[in-house]
Order: structure tokens, then C-alpha cells, then sequence
């Protein structure tokens, strides 16, 4: 939490005075009991009316100051906790942007989004409050002591003694609270996760008749979170009690002190009332203090978690001059002896791979589910780092490049087809910022795409609704080939994305891949045998091992897996 | 806010239910009023006798102890009592919310265990799991603690009334009348702040919509190296969002500055008319009196800011109520016949069966099949030709409109549920894991396997390989839904549970619709052997494994169309064998 403050840094101003102006406000609140000493000692005791009239006018005053300062406390508060939270959001996002494929697989997508909506705002409200009311508190709370010692020193040391007590009390069952709240919040968690279970799961859980079982095992749970309830309940409910017999206790004897001090003539009747107004404001600040104390809890949760995601150290090592070395006339992807095993898992999803590939060569990757195809494209970009061995681009290792310069050469069409609110156009133009109207309609050309752009209106600028939900499967996914297609790419990855187009377009695709000028470098992942058939090479891949590489014809007589995939499409898909 | 009022008669109808739910803590409640009642008629107290004992202490040489000892002493004794009923109603309050809570609940939970799936497909889960949450926590936090902070409002505001009246009605005229304004200013920021909150919800839902899409796509940004532009567009919408935020909060944050202002002129007004019926009247108003309603001033407008908060709160409270209430009271299924049935022969017959889940829609019209012990039954159709639907009727998960369904000729109505779904074993295409370990997930039929019996299921279902490749094998934690496996790697262990327990009938339902042709045919084995002496009904479209069944079912429209095998159908040129060349046709 305390590493989050530098974001307030920029606000230092507000965060000052914010705080500042409350201490002024609650200043002259502590002078009301002094005035109204004013009011009974000379006013009522001497039959005296202008005073009285001249102090209630200056309570009057007392409150117009107050209430200007406490709107402008509320103003800098305000200012510092929105503009603290904006530059959290902003240092998250732009963290999240340096993490590595293994970060985010690790911090996952729920969670960083969870973190960067209700955690901040939470955090913004515990800020602003914290700016706001929390020092005023303890001002308010050492300022009646201090006020009470320039009344009478002597009635005041009853305030020495009682405020340390009952900050002992405050602070105490606070520290106690603390981590149990946290411990209710975890088993809250728990019990909305199984609820949330059993209705995704109502049918299978029915199927295999684990009703009882599932009652006593959300009954059980939901018993462990009443009985820490229960104890932070026991003990946060001795918090106003016990201080409020602790002020009234204090009050009965500093009326007592006072009584001493009246009766020896050190202090009027009127000043003894100052004392008891005193420690009554105390009560108030206390009451008032001891309901901020769960949102502050929550907020520090909150910001607990915020801070854990911007301690993600990207695993990743940037080289500090990325080399960035041109195209390279033979070999322009090589891997060498690469294995590769996710952080966390186990066992190695890619295993001792070594093939290269030479420039315009279009490199086919076959296997079945979870056999490491999509892993081996990645490697090429370096989303990943290799375990063991090395993948080299344009003979450089990956490792070498300047990973910006390395991914521009790159273009990637990933599994999912995703595109982006905004315009046909802004989407295109995240391939290649300075893209001109013909290289991005030769790009849709190529991606078979530009149907798409003539029935819609406003061609290029037509929109794009979130996560492009406007166009249809196939529609996205040669949208998102001619995106990768526009920056004119040295190699070209295809992860199994012409799954949704028919047969006669992935066709037509693959014919006109080939015909471009400059001719990139094409790896296409697919399930399908036939997509692949054309392939200068085929990578067959069997539970992270490479089963064969070559064509297809060689391939079907020398490779058993490659045969297997083949056949048992070729028999699915019509004898 | 404004939706979640309720009409008088409903709200009427919550309370009546509201109130039944807490008749078992009508001690508790009564005790905790009663211990607030005594709380406020002291705090209300103690300022009098400390008034008391301030006349006593006049000036050098004229202050009476014999007089402020006692008087001092009465303050702690009822401080203390006053701490002590505070403590307990806290206690008190706190048993109550706990266990209501928890009591709704564990009530909600049992009846959703027991609802109709009719009722469960039609809500969204978020719905549901919301109630039983966040509405409980509500419910319980707002209507008992809001209950009792509008008491003691209430008791203080008529307390501190009486004993000001008692002490000087002229003085009380000034609190009453300058009071509410206090009420007039709060709503008046409420009112105009409401524009601003709108605005600001609106700003954060475009940016949490950002957010989604920029960073559940992360990696496409990263591949695009687009995370500066990413960032720049983000940075836009951050600075609206702060702009208008600084003002809704701001404006909001002005309530509690402007209610202590007028506070504070309460407190000036009682001053100045005090201070002058003192002078006017030393004998019927002392200073002792003047500085106990200089303490009521203050107490006095607390309860009124309060009390506007805790009226919304009940309001909200009562909404929430409603919706627990609304879902605990939902009629459960039939109950169940007494009579279990044993191990199935496995021959199922459907005589004129009428479904359908919404009475204007008509699906399932007069649908009669007959399936012998043993035979193999695949069901094939368009989507939306009712598939799915006849699972749901085979399962009991919904109950026939009219005509009947029967195993081994006994009506599924006069069987137990669990007697029934224990002779099936389903896997569904939509695939569910529990959090939990991957065995957690695979015993779920047969909690007593062996690990022997697991590695084997395991093996016949070839998820063997990747289990063992998980960090911690088949102790690997999992999260809700999966988490991390991929959707073939969740199908293979829906198979494996069903491999492992083997009951005498079968359901699945695009079962290997996830997994890549290879494994798929590597399977079929394993699923030809299981299915060998079962009956068995398959949702397919990969023709393999359609083409060995022993009847095939061509649904269209709720109504089973065609029937016969592979071959007599494609011979029949009918609606299978166009559906068949359109589906399978190689490019």
C-alpha cells in the first residue's frame, strides 16, 4: 500500500492542503467551547448582553469560516484522491503493456481487469476519505487536549491520561479486526464461488445426484464464515462501548478536578463547561472515526492487490540494444534443439524441435489438441522464452533482437479473431501505423476480405463494435489476416485461423499468399490436413515431440501420426 | 435507486415474509430494543446530571461536594450501564444478522438444489449467486441495523424533545424550527448531484469497457506492439473520468460541511437565547441547564442526518429482501415417487410425448420411440430441432406435458430422480469441472475408486497423457470451470468420469466435439467398447460415429422425422441423406 502513495506525489499540493484546511476547519470548531466560556463567565455572570451578542455573533463567524474551509478541504481532497486513482490506472495499464505472454498467463485477465476497476475506485474512496476525516480525528482529538491544557493545565492532565488509553482501545481491536475482516472477505469468496458452481454445473451435479453433498459442503463453508463473523463481531463490538465509558468515565472526573480547581479560584464555572465540551468532542471524533475504520480496511485490501500487480516484474529480459539485422537471403527462421515448458507446469510442451525455414518458404504445423502447435509459433515473436536451445530470426537469436523491431518484421494472425471498437481503418492501421489506402485495400484483397469492406457502409470507415461483434466469425477472421497482412511482413503466422473460412476461400487465401511480391515467409498451424497439403514443409507434431517434417506425400508414407490426422479426416469428411 | 421500490402491497407482502423469518428472534429483538431504549434514555440523561452538577460549582468557596460526589457517581454508574447495554444489543444484533444470514442462505442453496431446471436455464447465474450473496449481506445488514439506528433516531430525536421541553420550551423552539434545515440542504445536494453521479457512471463504463478489450486482449496489443497507442487512447477517456468524478464527488462531499454549518448556527441560536433566559431568570434557568442544552443541540441534529440515510437503506433493504424471498419461495420440483429402481435392462420407450418449454412455442408433438436393451441410438437434426431437448426429457431434467416415458417399462414419474439419473451416465458438450483436484473431478460418480481404476479410466480415455504432464498430476487443483485446461482436455475428463463409473445407460451429447479427429478416433474404441450391452444415445455430427448406430433419429422441428440406419435412409433420399451431403461434403 505505501508504494501506491507516489502516486499522490503529483498532488502533493492538494494532499497538503486538503488535510490542511480540515485541521483549520476543526480549529475553530475547538474554539466554540472557549467562546461559549466567554458567554457565561463575562456575558451571564456580569448581566453583560453585548457580550453576549458579540460572542454568538463570533459563533456565527465561527461557523462561516469553518464551512469555507471544509469546502475547500473537500475540493483539494476531492482533486488529490480522483487524480491519485487516474495515475494508478494509468501506471496499470502501461505495466500490464510491458508484462510477457507467461506474466499475464500468470496474473490472468479477470483479475487485472478486477484490479483496475472496483480495486482503484475502492482504493480513490479510501483516499479521499483518508485526506478528508482521518486526520481530523486525531487533530481534533489532540486539539481539545491541547486547548483544555491552555484552560487549566492541572483539570487537562485528566486529557494526558485519557487519550492514551483510548488510543490504546482504538488501535488495538483495529489491529485485531484487520486481518480477520480480511478472512471474512476470503470465505465470502468461497461461498459465492460454490453457489456460482452449482448453477453452471445444476446438470451434472444432478446427473450424478450430488445435491446432499453439495448442501453439506456449502453448509459447512458458509458455517466457518459465521463463526469468524461472529468473532470479528465479538470484538469490534467492544470498540464504542468501552469508549464511551472511558470519556464518560473521564468526564466525571474532570468535573471532579474542576470542582478542586473552581473551589481554590483557579478557573470559573464557565471554563470547567470548556473542559466538559472538550471531552465531549472527543466522543465524537471517536464515534465518527471507528465507521471510517472498515471502508479504510477495504481500501487497504484494495490497495494491497493493485500493488501486488504492479510488482509483477516482467520475466522477460529486454536486451538494452536490440540488434535488428535485415532480411536474410537463406535462412530466415531456424529452431535449434528448442524445448520449451510453461512457468508452473510440468512436464515440457515442446521437445528437443530443430527445423529451419528459407525465405518465401511456407511451413505448414500440424498435431492434434494441446500438441504444442500454437506454443512453437509463439516462440518466433518471442511471446515466450525457449527453455532450452535457441530460435533464431534472420540468423540473429530472438533473444539478441530488439523485441519492437522483431515483432514489426512479424505478422500474426492469432487463434481468436479479435478486432477492436473503432473503424475498419483504425484496425487495419494496428499492423502498420502509416498505411496508405491502397496497401491496406491490397492487404484485404490478399486476406479475401475486400467483399466485406464493400457491403458495409462507409467502406474502410465503417465501424467496429467492441471485440468486432458486428461482423461474423469468417468475416473477423480475414478482417485480422489482412491486419497482420498490412505491414508487409517478412514472416507470416497463421495460428489456425482459417478455421471459419469454407474450404474455396481458404483456397483462394492460400493461392494468393503465395502470388504477393516479396513473398513473406508463411507458418499456418491447422488441425485440417487439407489446408496444409500445399505446404513446402509440414511439421507434424505428436504431444510436443516432432513426429516428421516434409511434404505430404513423403509424409504419408513415412510418418504413422501424420497418416493417423490424415485418415481420420479423410474418412470424417466423406468416404 | 428509484427501481428498486417496491409497490405498497408488495412491500407489504415482503414485510409479512420478513417478519415470519424473524419470529424465531422475537426475544432477541425485543431484548435489543429494549436495551437501546435504556441506552438513549441515559445518554439523554447524563447531561442533566452533569448540568446538575455544574450549578454546584459556582465560584472560589461556593462549590457544594456533598451535593457533586453523589451526583458524579450517578454519571459512571450510568455511563457504565450505558456501555453495557450498548455491548449487548451489539452482541444481540450480531447474532441475529450472522444467523439470518447464514440460515438464508443455506435456504436459498437447498432450494436451488431442488428448482426446476425450467427455472435455473431461464435466469442468468450472475442473477442468482447474486441474491444469495450480496442480497443476503443487505438484507441482513440494512433492515437489522437500519432498524435499530431508526430507533434509537427516533427515541433519541423524541427523548432529547421531551427533556428540552421539560428544561425550556422557548429554547427548544429555536432546535426545532432551525433543524430541518439541516434535511432541506442534504436533499437539495442529493437532487443536483444526480446528473453528475450519471455522468460519471457512463464515463467509468466506457473505460471499464476499454479495459476488457484492451487487456483480455493483451496479446494481440503485444503482438502488434501496439501497447503505446493502447495506452495514449486509454489515457484519454482517464482524463474524462477524473474530470467528471472530481465533480460528483466534490459536489457530493459538499452535504456534510453544509449540514454541520447549520449545526453549528443551532448551537449559536441556543447560545444566544440561552445565555438570555439565563439572565432573564436565574433561578428557573441555570447554567448548568444551559450547557446541558448546548449538548442536546448537538446531539440532536445527528439522528436527523441519519435518519434520512437509514430510510433509503430500508427501502433498499426491503427490495433485496424481496428478491431472497422471491427465489427461496419458488415452487421446487414434483416430489419424487417413493419407489427407487434397480439397475436398468435399458429399454426405453416414449409414447406421444408433448413438450415444450414455453406453452405458445410448441416443440416436442406426439413423439413415440422404442429402444431395445443395448441398442445405439444417434440423433441427428439442424440445430434448434430439439436434440438437447429429448436429453432433457431422458435425464428428468424437465417433465413430459403429456404422454409418458418409461424404462424397462416403469413411467420415469414413479421412480426417484436419483434412482434414474444413477442409470445413466452423460457427457455433455457444454463440459463442467468442479474447483477442485482433477481426481475430485473424475470421482465424481464412483467416490471410492481406486487409483488403479482412475489411471485406467483414464487411459481408455487418453486424457492419461496430459494429466500426467500437469505439475501436480491427478492432485492438480484446478479452478472453477477448468481454468487453465484447454476445452478438449475438459471433454477428455468429462469421459473419464463417465468411463470410470459405467452405468447401464448412456448419454453424450457432442461429446468429443473438442477433440482433434486423432484422439477422437483413438477414443472410439474405448466409447465402442463402453457402449457395447449399453443403451446408448449419441448427439453427433461427425459421421463416423453416427454411421455405426443401430437406429438413427432425424429430428426436425421436435418431431423425430426419420428412423432407420445409415444406409436404408441414405437409400431413401430423404431429409437425412440431404443433410448428410450438405454436412460431409468435401470441398
Amino acid at each position: 500500500m505505501r508504494k501506491l502513495l507516489r502516486f499522490l506525489k503529483p498532488y502533493t499540493k492538494e494532499t497538503i492542503l486538503g488535510p490542511l484546511f480540515k485541521l483549520l476547519e476543526a480549529s475553530f470548531e475547538l474554539f466554540v467551547p472557549l467562546v461559549v466560556a466567554q458567554i457565561i463567565d463575562v456575558g451571564i455572570v456580569n448581566g453583560d448582553k453585548a457580550v453576549i451578542y458579540k460572542n454568538c455573533l463570533l459563533l456565527v463567524a465561527l461557523g462561516i469560516i469553518g464551512l469555507i474551509c471544509a469546502v475547500t478541504a473537500q475540493y483539494f481532497a476531492a482533486r488529490a484522491a480522483v487524480g491519485f486513482a487516474a495515475q494508478v490506472r494509468h501506471s496499470l495499464f502501461s505495466h500490464i503493456g510491458k508484462l510477457s505472454y507467461s506474466d499475464l498467463d500468470r496474473a490472468g485477465t479477470s483479475s487485472m481487469i478486477t484490479r483496475m476497476t472496483s480495486d482503484v475506485n475502492q482504493v480513490q474512496s479510501g483516499v479521499n476519505l483518508t485526506l478528508r476525516l482521518v486526520l481530523r480525528s486525531p487533530f481534533v482529538v489532540f486539539g481539545a487536549m491541547i486547548m483544555a491544557f491552555t484552560v487549566d493545565p492541572t483539570s487537562a492532565s485528566v486529557f494526558a491520561v485519557t487519550i492514551p488509553v483510548l488510543s490504546v482501545v482504538v488501535f488495538g481491536i483495529m489491529l485485531v479486526c484487520l486481518p480477520l475482516y480480511k478472512k471474512v472477505q476470503e470465505r465470502l469468496d468461497g461461498i459465492t464461488g460454490s453457489t456460482r458452481e452449482n448453477l453452471t454445473g445444476v446438470r451434472v451435479i444432478r446427473a450424478f445426484c450430488k445435491e446432499q453433498d453439495e448442501v453439506s459442503s456449502f453448509e459447512e463453508r458458509n458455517a466457518l464464515l459465521t463463526t469468524v463473523q461472529n468473532r470479528v463481531g465479538r470484538i469490534s463490538a467492544l470498540l464504542n462501548p468501552l469508549s464511551y465509558a472511558l470519556v464518560n468515565l473521564a468526564i466525571v472526573i474532570l468535573i471532579y478536578v474542576g470542582a478542586l480547581q473552581v473551589d481554590s479560584g483557579d478557573i470559573s464555572q464557565g471554563e470547567v463547561i470548556a473542559l466538559y465540551n472538550y471531552m465531549s468532542q472527543i466522543l465524537v471524533e471517536l464515534i465518527k472515526l471507528a465507521s471510517l475504520i472498515i471502508t479504510i480496511t477495504k481500501a487497504i485490501a484494495c490497495g494491497r492487490r493493485v500493488q501486488g500487480l504492479l510488482e509483477v516484474e516482467p520475466t522477460m529480459v529486454m536486451p538494452e540494444n536490440g540488434k535488428n539485422p535485415s532480411l536474410a537471403q537463406g535462412e530466415v527462421v531456424c529452431f535449434d534443439h528448442v524445448s520449451m515448458a510453461y512457468a508452473g507446469a510440468g512436464d515440457t510442451v515442446l521437445h528437443d524441435v530443430t527445423f529451419k525455414a528459407a525465405r518465401g518458404e511456407v511451413i505448414g504445423v500440424i498435431g492434434g489438441t494441446g500438441s504444442g502447435k500454437s506454443t512453437l509459433v509463439n516462440l518466433i515473436p518471442r511471446f515466450y522464452d525457449v527453455s532450452e536451445g535457441e530460435v533464431r530470426v534472420n540468423g540473429t537469436p530472438v533473444k539478441e533482437w530488439s523485441t519492437e523491431r522483431l515483432r514489426e518484421r512479424i505478422g500474426i494472425v492469432p487463434q481468436k479473431a479479435v478486432l477492436f471498437r473503432g473503424t475498419i481503418r483504425d484496425n487495419l492501421r494496428w499492423g502498420n501505423e502509416n498505411a496508405t489506402e491502397t496497401e491496406m485495400y491490397d492487404a484485404l484483397r490478399i486476406a479475401q476480405a475486400q467483399d466485406i469492406v464493400r457491403s458495409k457502409e462507409g467502406a474502410l470507415d465503417a465501424p467496429v463494435e467492441q471485440n468486432g461483434r458486428n461482423f461474423s466469425g469468417g468475416q473477423r477472421q480475414r478482417l485480422t489476416i489482412a491486419r497482420a497482412l498490412v505491414r508487409k511482413p517478412e514472416i507470416l503466422i497463421l495460428d489456425d485461423s482459417s478455421s471459419a473460412l469454407d474450404y474455396a476461400t481458404d483456397a483462394a487465401l492460400r493461392r494468393a499468399l503465395r502470388e504477393m511480391p516479396d513473398a513473406p515467409t508463411v507458418f499456418i498451424v491447422s488441425q485440417r490436413a487439407t489446408s496444409l497439403q500445399h505446404a513446402d514443409r509440414i511439421i507434424v507434431l505428436d504431444d510436443g515431440e516432432v513426429a516428421g517434417i516434409g511434404k505430404h506425400d513423403e509424409l504419408l508414407k513415412s510418418c504413422e501420426t501424420y497418416r493417423e490426422i490424415y485418415e481420420s479426416q479423410f474418412r470424417k469428411e466423406g468416404v | 435507486m428509484a427501481k428498486q421500490k417496491l409497490s405498497a402491497k408488495q412491500t407489504r407482502k415482503t414485510l409479512a415474509t420478513v417478519l415470519r423469518y424473524l419470529r424465531r428472534y422475537r426475544v432477541h429483538i425485543l431484548l435489543s430494543i429494549l436495551l437501546a431504549a435504556v441506552s438513549v434514555g441515559l445518554t439523554l440523561y447524563i447531561p442533566i446530571v452533569i448540568g446538575d452538577a455544574i450549578d454546584h460549582i459556582i465560584e472560589q468557596g461556593k462549590v457544594n461536594f456533598e451535593a457533586i460526589l453523589p451526583l458524579l457517581l450517578r454519571v459512571a454508574l450510568c455511563a457504565g450501564i450505558i456501555a453495557l447495554s450498548q455491548w449487548l444489543m451489539s452482541m444481540l444484533n450480531n447474532k441475529i444478522t450472522f444467523e439470518v444470514v447464514r440460515d438464508t442462505r443455506s435456504a436459498a442453496f437447498r432450494r436451488i438444489q431442488r428448482l426446476p431446471l425450467s427455472y435455473l436455464d431461464t435466469k442468468p447465474t450472475g442473477e442468482i449467486v447474486s441474491r444469495v450473496i450480496a442480497d443476503v449481506d443487505q438484507f441482513a445488514d440494512g433492515l437489522l441495523l437500519g432498524f435499530t439506528q431508526l430507533f434509537t433516531g427516533v427515541l433519541t430525536i423524541l427523548g432529547t424533545l421531551v427533556f428540552m421541553l421539560t428544561l425550556h420550551p422557548l429554547i427548544t423552539l429555536v432546535v426545532v424550527l432551525l433543524t430541518p434545515l439541516s434535511l432541506f440542504v442534504a436533499r437539495y445536494i442529493a437532487t443536483h448531484t444526480h446528473d453528475m453521479f450519471k455522468k460519471q457512471s457512463e464515463t467509468r463504463g466506457e473505460q471499464t469497457a476499454m479495459i476488457e478489450e484492451m487487456i483480455g486482449n493483451q496479446k494481440v496489443v503485444k503482438a502488434f506492439a501496439h501497447e503505446d497507442e493502447a495506452l495514449r487512447d486509454f489515457d484519454k477517456v482517464n482524463e474524462r473520468l477524473r474530470k467528471c468524478s472530481l465533480k460528483a464527488i466534490f459536489y457530493s462531499s459538499l452535504v456534510n460541511p453544509c449540514t454541520r454549518f447549520i449545526n453549528s448556527m443551532v448551537y449559536a441560536g441556543v447560545a444566544l437565547t440561552g445565555a438570555l433566559a439565563v439572565l432573564s431568570n436565574p433561578t428557573g434557568f441555570t447554567v448548568g441547564m444551559l450547557s446541558c442544552f448546548l449538548t442536546y443541540a448537538n446531539q440532536y441534529t445527528k439522528p436527523f442526518n441519519e435518519i434520512s440515510g437509514v430510510v433509503t437503506e430500508l427501502q433498499n433493504a426491503l427490495a433485496c429482501a424481496d428478491r431472497i424471498f422471491d427465489l427461496i419461495e419458488q415452487p421446487a420440483e414434483i416430489p419424487d415417487a417413493e419407489n427407487a429402481m434397480a439397475t436398468a435392462q435399458g429399454q426405453v420407450t416414449l409414447e406421444r410425448v408433448h413438450f415444450s418449454y414455453n406453452p405458445d412455442r410448441p416443440l416436442i408433438q406426439g413423439l413415440c420411440l422404442k429402444v431395445q436393451p443395448g441398442q445405439r441410438v444417434a440423433i441427428v437434426g439442424p440445430t434448434g430441432c430439439g436434440k438437447t431437448t429429448l436429453i432433457n426429457l431422458l435425464m428428468r431434467f424437465y417433465d413430459v406435458n403429456e404422454g409418458n416415458i418409461r424404462v424397462d417399462g416403469i413411467d420415469l414419474r414413479d421412480m426417484t430422480r436419483h434412482s434414474l439419473r444413477r442409470n445413466y451416465g452423460m457427457v455433455l458438450q457444454d463440459t463442467w469441472l468442479r474447483s477442485g483436484t482433477i481426481r475430485d473431478n473424475i470421482i465424481m460418480g464412483k467416490p471410492d475408486a481406486t487409483d488403479e481404476e482412475i489411471i485406467a479410466a483414464a487411459r481408455a480415455s487418453h486424457a492419461h497423457s496430459f494429466i500426467r504432464r500437469l505439475p501436480d498430476g491427478y492432485d492438480t487443483v484446478i479452478g472453477e470451470d477448468g481454468g487453465s485446461l484447454s476445452q478438449g482436455q475438459k471433454q477428455l475428463l468429462c469421459i473419464t468420469r463417465i468411463m470410470l463409473c459405467l452405468p447401464p445407460m448412456l448419454i453424450l451429447d457432442e461429446a468429443t466435439s473438442s477433440i482433434d479427429t486423432r484422439t477422437e478416433l483413438k477414443i472410439q474404441d474405448a466409447f465402442a467398447r463402453m457402449m457395447r450391452g449399453r443403451t446408448s444415445f449419441i448427439v453427433a455430427h461427425r459421421l463416423s460415429t453416427i454411421r455405426d448406430a443401430d437406429v438413427i433419429l432425424v429430428m426436425k422441428d421436435g418431431n423425430v422425422i426419420e428412423q432407420g440406419k445409415h444406409d436404408e435412409l441414405l437409400a431413401k433420399g430423404g431429409f437425412y441423406a440431404n443433410l448428410y451431403n450438405s454436412q460431409f461434403d468435401p470441398a
